[in-house]
């Protein structure tokens, strides 16, 4: 709770959290999908300034966590090759491999480059004809314009040295699937707000309509997150489940067409594996036809790869909203962020990650006194 | 990961056939990739993801937000060199924790 008070507007936000508790007649459980507002949430004290019905529930929007094993191991496959100039972003350098991760392998001699922009890693390729140049192209959709435009650009430069290691996932789909779980408890989402950004929310009604659940746009700032959480229980306490915009200073219904026509060229739909959840059909994109020639899979056919998860891990049931992070018997003890066992844990943007580094290690009831007992 | 930085736009050149701005966040400069803002000009402000500007927002907003992003420590991870992201990953087990509050255990 120490950040509760530092941040902007905090008497606002206490006003927020008591206008939530006066509307709340009943318990409701609301995921956020972004690993970013879980994050905010936890930092901010957010879910501990709600009425004890409202429970918060981590999705799986945490890119970096959601990448299957399989496909870091073989980022550092390739990244250990000589002839090859690896780039990514800083956030996967200390995501463990089943041995090693990717400033092991730098350490090891591995040529590991961390690159602000992906198209950094195109000037790389340009200047280093040599050399093989593979971005690992990792993200939801926010992430996937940059990446798009970055193979788009190769191509136009006639760059054959460059490639992707892509592995993008999608919002939409991972709501159906978790909405289609068996015992999922999930009854309104807060949709991401850069995400949408890009892709605006028109894909978004008819997931509202199907599941019959309450959509809100919402932003990172505690704020926002109050905002969006109000209108999720305003609309689950009148029975309504439509898609609502909290973030309209950011959002609009359309989103960045430009960057929407840009992806559909560059990339199509196909079904990915999310790590801690399985195979969501669909939840994905891969390079298309025209640009498949940049795809890293292809171009370094890394085989023989072998993983298996902790037996222990429980990274599937906190992603469903099942258990909390402090409710699985290997978080914090065999499972912390330096040794993470699974999903969940492998990035600060993991609901076990954001529950270790904020000392959230009692249960939700306990929390939930514990809330009520600071905040006033 | 997913979060994009509130910058100014402070000059627009054109490199390799891209429209690309120097963008200034709170006094951290980048080049930053305009294609999919067509309508910024300079002195507009937008939100950056990873060194793509994705949507245009007023000045008040990018003010407010990119001052609550410092506070919550997360202006210096996003925009980080990468001499501070390998120092980063040789002393924190996370990379994606923008407070370095991951090293202590």
């Amino acid at each position: 709770m120490k950040y509760l008070t530092e941040f902007r507007n905090g008497e606002i936000a206490q006003r927020m959290a008591r206008e939530i508790a006066a509307i709340t007649t009943r318990p409701w459980k609301i995921m956020e999908v972004c690993g970013g507002q879980t994050h905010s949430i936890i930092k901010n004290g957010i879910d501990q300034m709600l009425p004890a019905g409202i429970e918060m529930i981590h999705g799986p929007g945490c890119p970096v966590c959601v990448t299957p094993l399989e496909l870091i191991d073989k980022a550092l496959a390739i990244a250990a090759q000589p002839s090859v100039i690896f780039c990514s972003f800083g956030d996967m350098l200390r995501v463990p491999g089943t041995n090693m991760d990717l400033f092991q392998v730098k350490g090891a001699g591995g040529d590991v480059r961390v690159v602000y922009s992906p198209l950094d890693a195109v000037e790389l390729a340009a200047k280093n004809p040599d050399k093989q140049v593979v971005f690992f192209g990792v993200g939801f959709e926010t992430t996937a314009p940059a990446n798009a435009m970055t193979v788009h650009m190769a191509k136009r430069r006639g760059l054959k040295n460059f490639s992707l290691l892509v592995s993008h996932v999608l919002v939409p789909p991972a709501i159906s699937a978790i909405m289609s779980s068996p015992g999922n408890k999930v009854q309104a989402f807060l949709l991401a707000g850069h995400v949408c950004s890009v892709m605006g929310y028109w894909e978004y009604p008819p997931v509202a309509e199907k599941f019959g659940i309450p959509l809100v746009v919402t932003g990172f700032e505690p704020l926002d997150l109050l905002d969006g959480i109000r209108r999720a229980v305003v609309q689950l306490e009148a029975g309504k489940h439509v898609v609502e915009n909290a973030y309209e200073r950011i959002v609009t219904y359309d989103g960045n067409r430009a960057a929407q026509k840009m992806l559909a060229e560059v990339f199509e739909v196909t079904d990915r594996a999310w790590r801690g959840i399985g195979v969501i059909p669909k939840s994905g994109w891969r390079l298309s036809e025209a640009y498949r020639e940049f795809d890293a899979e292809e171009r370094f056919q890394i085989s023989g790869i072998h993983t298996e998860e902790s037996p222990l891990c429980r990274a599937g049931d906190v992603l469903r909203g099942a258990i909390k992070p402090a409710e699985c018997a290997a978080f914090g003890k065999e499972c912390t962020p330096r040794h993470p066992l699974g999903a969940t844990m492998v990035s600060s943007e993991g609901a076990c990650a954001a529950y270790y580094n904020y000392g959230r290690f009692i249960s939700v009831e306990e929390l939930a006194g514990a809330g009520s007992a600071i905040a006033h | 990961m997913c979060l994009a930085i509130p910058g100014k736009v402070e000059e627009i050149t054109e490199e390799n056939g891209l429209r690309v701005g120097r963008v200034n966040f709170g006094g951290v400069v980048k080049r930053v990739c305009l294609d999919y803002v067509p309508e910024v000009v300079v002195g507009d402000y937008t939100i950056v993801h990873v060194g793509f500007a994705l949507s245009k927002i007023d000045e008040e907003t990018a003010e407010q937000t990119l001052a609550e992003f410092k506070k919550m420590g997360i202006l210096d991870q996003e925009l980080e060199s990468e001499e501070e992201a390998f120092v980063r990953a040789a002393t924190a087990p996370q990379m994606a924790c923008p407070d370095g509050s991951c090293s202590s255990e």
